[in-house]
């Protein structure tokens, strides 16, 4: 280790760390643009400068390692007026179009503009102007706001491995460039965006769609396939305005894929089941949620169930469902939608993955069985839970051997017209729970949006079938269930909201061999 | 490499609906063959390749970016990143006559910009980068050439001419073939 | 001999001996002037000899630097495992300096003797020449040169019989200034953008391709083999000011000059005899204002610091300025200098390689408001802001490019500031500068 004084502040950190990771460590954030943890360093954007001790220049403190007994100023005047001068000379050409600028609200020129810049500019010439160019997939690039820190380029080139962008010309004339006709169609493009810490690279998907300060964030996890990328969820107005990868080093570092990142728009569909419904003289009837509990209760009563689950479910409703078929007898199945796995290189173990649900080893873990046709093993007067499955493509005249079906769903499945009772859930984004990647991680994803009507979350709608049907738990939060889960499921043993956190833990044959649990 | 050179003007790649032919067939790709020999890798002999197909082609255009891109296993947006970076690379095709003045300060003041004005007026290029209509011509402003001493120093295609003055470039233009 | 003007008597002729003789470019030409003896002699030395050798002779940097060759090659650790590179900078493109352009034109073999001298000695088995784009003549006498020396088994598998591997490679450049920097060289060797990089690592850790490797200046390998064959001592004796400056020195002088060209004198040479006795003084009915010694980049001097300046490493910077590549623009009293260091100004705009904010942005900044004050338009504020500018562009980014911008700024307003003020009040140049004279 090596110690050093930052601010000072002592702080011990291994050898070859940089000052600016160093100072991180001693909440000290040094305003930086080009430097990103997970890219190769180039030290162009001078905005990291410090002040060491006896060294004669300014140091840039992403590519200056520490050294022991290093005494590092990083508010001093000197170091100030340098990076005050780089904020400068980066709005010489700024449009300082933020009233109209996606990134407004969350951007890192702005930010440090505000904590330390000039707050006039001496700058009296005509500004560069270059028009707004598509680079394909789903981003726009605004050159005259671009800062050339090259983190979209070292993106593309490093990490992709698909190196489709450059920087182009040179001196005040450069700019990010592509080649005609090649464009930032790798699956894994968007996070360019991301990375870009200024209004430069935008979404077209997010564009002109919400102001940054009008988001909700939630942590949560990406549904869209068994990887399980950290995202955040941000909603404007109740309606989720898009998906962000959130920090994990264990899963996805810094990133998302592309598919993931821009399929949510399902989380937003109108078309709910919103009341719980039982069936009335032939006729599905809106009612209150105790009497559908208790119709469903009596039809699954002494009878053996076949539960048709989703595998977006969370590993609490799957839990829940799975204590039913435990206690009347019957079996769990799912099925799951696939395309084709499209890998981060520069990244080991991060893929967009073949299955595209988010709980698929989850399900496997609580007993599910998954299988291509799953109506196909249910047996004659069984009673039928359709637990999230919309039946798209299945053959719904199967359904006809149950001896009831019950919807537990976010929405009413196509097709189908013999439902006895339905109890109507919310999504993964209107709930809390757990889902568990194709690793055996348990990672917990927050409520982000409120759910339609009266839809209620599922692990409270299935903990209360449990109730009426005589079992003795009683849930009141998630964590409940999942703290039964934990008790019940040995894989899962040792595993609490409290200890996974938001980062996550493997369940226990997915660790390493020795770990402490 | 002495001499003027002709740059082939014909090429394909200057039209655009024509298929583009590669350059590095025959000759040119023995050529590249022996320089990457030179290096420990291929990304290496990226300027020398440019090189080739500015020698063969007159210009490096878009479609030969890419044939490069494709020879050195890199990709076409590094290849241009690289060329626009260097200014001897033209992206444009130029006259038969690529003139470049130096005029930087040395040579700012010993009167280049009066030879500039001398190059444009006789040659009809009329404007900086602009081509004459017969294609004879592309006249350029450029930066410090490294023959301070023989001011104007002046560069046509692979030519090296020193201490022009206004006055010699009438000559110099009518010796060219 | 002596090139473009026969060598004035006060010259020491080492490398300029045969500047201007077309015999001495061939190899039968070379050998006939003893070429080649130094390799042969050097071959069999070993590695660590000839490294004492050139640190013994005070040999120090001529790019610009300074920084001295012996233990710049020290720094090569012999039996690391790795490939060994050297690097000659032949990219000679600091505006004012031509001297390593007439090196290769006349003497081609020097360098090529040179390099290879200089790979065997840092355990080297590959020398890459990286000649700017410009430069087709020094290109093709190179070329042609390296062939020469490949056929008569000088280089090659087997170098002068030896049995030791030597290569020297003449690499192309394609028009930029910056790859006159050396990490910036070595990105453009490996087929990149000449982007300077970040130190560390330094070039004989990972320099090109990520190997240890030393680059040095075309003049100062040149000044190798003759240095093996007289002896360290010969050449540190030729000094007439300060120890730490040794042996000769090649300037290029232009601009307002009577005689421009190539010189060679000793160190501590006194400039002022060799701006009036060697470079004939000023044109006609002129009279020198300034000086910029040593290349675009450093600092202008007055013509009272020029004077009395002896010229070597330090004697330059006792005088305000710095020795730099030794290219010396002469400025005489009919020229504008806020003309002058607008345009250099433009230079360095055009010649940025984009990655530092502050120089990407302040020299194109810089290059706006001189235009602007040479043109008329410009404010008292604006010098103001130019000196802010200048300052927030010096020793903050990654290689002096930004700092070579707002050197001549600050120096130029310091020293010839009434001009910028009679620009900016509407006066014409020249009345004002009678007046200042």
């Amino acid at each position: 280790m090596v110690n050093l004084t930052i601010e000072g502040r002592a702080v011990s950190v291994p050898e070859g760390t940089s000052i600016l990771e160093a100072a991180k460590t001693a909440g000290i954030l040094i305003p930086h643009y080009c430097y990103h943890p997970s890219l190769p360093i180039p030290g162009v954007c001078r905005m990291c400068l410090v002040e060491v001790e006896k060294a004669p220049k300014l140091a840039a403190s992403c590519a200056t390692s520490v050294a022991e007994g290093q005494v590092v100023h990083v508010h001093t005047e000197r170091a100030l007026e340098a990076r005050k001068g780089v904020l400068e000379f980066l709005l010489i050409n700024h449009p300082l179009d933020c009233p109209i600028c996606d990134q407004s609200g969350e951007c890192e020129l702005q930010d440090f503009t505000y904590q330390e810049g000039r707050a006039d500019s001496r700058y009296r010439d005509p500004k560069r102007f270059n028009p707004v160019e598509d680079f394909g997939g789903d981003v726009i690039y605004v050159p005259n706001r671009c800062i050339l820190c090259t983190r979209c380029v070292r993106f593309m080139d490093d990490i992709a491995h698909d190196t489709v962008l450059n920087v182009s010309e040179r001196g005040d004339r450069a700019l990010i460039g592509k080649f005609e006709g090649k464009d930032l169609t790798h699956p894994w493009a968007a996070n360019v965006i991301d990375l870009c810490p200024v209004g430069a690279l935008l979404s077209k998907d997010f564009l002109n769609k919400a102001r940054a300060w009008e988001l909700d964030r939630a942590a949560s996890i990406c549904p869209n396939c068994t990887q399980g990328c950290n995202i955040m969820v941000e909603v404007r107005d109740n309606s989720v305005a898009r998906f962000k990868p959130r920090p994990n080093d264990d899963v996805n570092k810094f990133f998302m894929c592309d598919y993931g990142r821009l399929n949510y728009r399902w989380v937003n569909r109108q078309d709910r089941a919103e009341a719980p419904m039982i069936r009335s003289n032939g006729v599905l009837t809106s009612t209150d949620w105790e009497p559908a509990i208790h119709a469903a209760a009596e039809l699954i009563r002494g009878a053996r169930v076949f539960v048709l689950a989703s595998p977006m479910l969370s590993n609490e409703a799957l839990f829940l469902l799975s204590a039913l078929i435990e206690h009347n007898g019957g079996a769990g199945t799912f099925r799951v939608a696939t395309g084709d796995e499209a890998p981060l290189p520069g990244v080991e173990d991060l893929a967009l993955r073949r299955d595209r649900a988010a709980n698929v080893r989850g399900a496997e873990l609580l007993g599910y069985t998954r299988s291509e046709s799953p109506l196909d093993s249910l047996k004659e007067g069984e009673v039928l839970l359709i637990a999230d499955d919309d039946l798209a493509g299945l053959p719904v005249s199967a359904t006809s051997k149950a001896s009831a079906v019950i919807v537990i769903g976010t929405t009413l499945p196509q097709g189908i017209d013999n439902p006895e009772v339905v109890l109507p859930i919310t999504n993964f984004a209107e709930e809390e729970g757990t889902f568990t990647n194709l690793r055996g991680r348990v990672q917990r994803f927050t409520q982000a949006k409120a759910g339609p009507g009266g839809a209620r979350p599922s692990w409270l709608v299935l903990g209360d079938l449990l109730g009426a049907l005589g079992a003795q738990e009683q849930f009141f939060l998630p964590s409940d269930v999942f703290a039964n889960l934990a008790a019940t499921k040995s894989e899962f043993k040792g595993l609490s909201y409290d200890t996974i956190g938001m980062r996550g833990l493997p369940v226990l044959s997915a660790q390493p061999a020795g770990a402490a649990q | 490499m002495t001499g003027i050179k002709s740059p082939d003007m014909a090429s394909h790649d200057s039209h655009g609906n024509e298929p583009y032919v590669p350059v590095f067939t025959g000759e040119s790709l023995r050529e590249l063959q022996t320089l990457l020999g030179r290096y420990p890798t291929k990304m290496a002999a990226l300027l020398p390749a440019l090189w080739i197909v500015q020698r063969e082609r007159g210009w490096v255009s878009d479609a030969a970016m890419a044939e490069v891109a494709d020879v050195l296993e890199l990709t076409p947006a590094y290849v241009k990143g690289v060329v626009t970076f260097y200014t001897m690379y033209h992206q444009h095709p130029v006259g038969k006559y690529f003139i470049q003045v130096c005029t930087t300060s040395p040579c700012g003041i010993c009167g280049a910009e009066d030879v500039v004005k001398a190059f444009l007026q006789h040659t009809r290029t009329g404007e900086l980068g602009l081509t004459s209509a017969d294609d004879r011509y592309t006249v350029i402003e450029v930066e410090c050439l490294g023959a301070c001493g023989f001011a104007t120093p002046v560069m046509i295609n692979e030519q090296f001419i020193e201490s022009v003055t206004p006055e010699t470039v009438p000559e110099i233009l009518a010796r060219l073939p | 001999m002596g090139y473009p003007h026969k060598s004035h008597e006060r010259e020491t002729t080492v490398l300029t001996e045969h500047f201007g003789n077309t015999d001495a470019i061939s190899l039968n030409g070379w050998k006939k002037r003893g070429g080649y003896q130094a390799l042969e002699k050097a071959l069999g030395m070993t590695p660590a000899d000839i490294v004492n050798v050139v640190k013994e002779s005070g040999l120090r940097g001529r790019g610009g630097a300074g920084f001295p060759t012996g233990m710049k090659w020290s720094f090569m650790k012999p039996g690391d495992g790795k490939p060994h590179y050297l690097c000659c900078n032949a990219d000679e493109s600091e505006p004012g300096t031509f001297k390593d352009r007439e090196v290769m034109r006349w003497t081609p073999h020097a360098l090529v003797e040179g390099c290879a001298v200089g790979a065997y000695a840092i355990g080297a088995e590959t020398a890459y020449v990286y000649i700017r784009g410009e430069f087709t003549e020094p290109l093709e006498r190179m070329e042609i040169a390296v062939r020469e020396a490949y056929d008569a088994g000088i280089l090659g598998a087997n170098a002068m019989g030896s049995g030791k591997r030597i290569d020297v490679h003449v690499h192309k450049g394609a028009g930029a200034y910056i790859c006159g920097e050396e990490t910036a060289l070595m990105n453009s060797l490996e087929g990149r953008r000449g982007n300077p990089r970040i130190k560390p690592p330094f070039p004989a850790v990972a320099g090109v391709f990520g190997q240890p490797t030393t680059i040095n200046n075309v003049e100062t390998l040149a000044a190798v083999p003759i240095i093996l064959m007289k002896g360290a001592e010969w050449y540190k004796g030729m000094s007439l000011s300060n120890p730490k400056s040794t042996g000769t020195k090649l300037y290029s002088v232009c601009g307002n000059v009577r005689l421009p060209g190539t010189f060679e004198v000793v160190m501590g040479f006194p400039f002022k005899d060799f701006l009036y006795d060697l470079c004939g003084g000023p044109p006609q009915g002129r009279k020198f204002k300034a000086i910029i010694p040593g290349g675009a980049s450093v600092p202008i001097q007055t013509m009272e610091e020029a004077e009395a300046t002896l010229m070597d490493y330090e004697g330059f910077v006792a005088q305000g300025s710095m020795l730099g590549s030794g290219g010396v623009i002469v400025i005489d009293d009919a020229q504008s200098m806020v003309r002058v260091i607008a345009r250099l100004a433009r230079f360095f705009a055009h010649e940025s390689c984009a990655q530092c904010t502050q120089c990407r942005e302040g020299t194109a900044w810089t290059t706006k408001i001189l235009e602007r004050i040479r043109d008329g338009q410009g404010t008292m504020e604006d010098l103001d802001t130019l000196i802010g500018i200048a300052e927030n562009m010096t020793g903050t980014t990654i290689c002096v490019l930004s700092d070579s911008c707002a050197t001549p700024v600050i120096s130029g307003i310091r020293k010839f500031r009434p001009e910028f003020e009679a620009l900016i009040h509407g006066k014409r140049v020249h009345s004002v500068m009678a007046a200042v004279a």
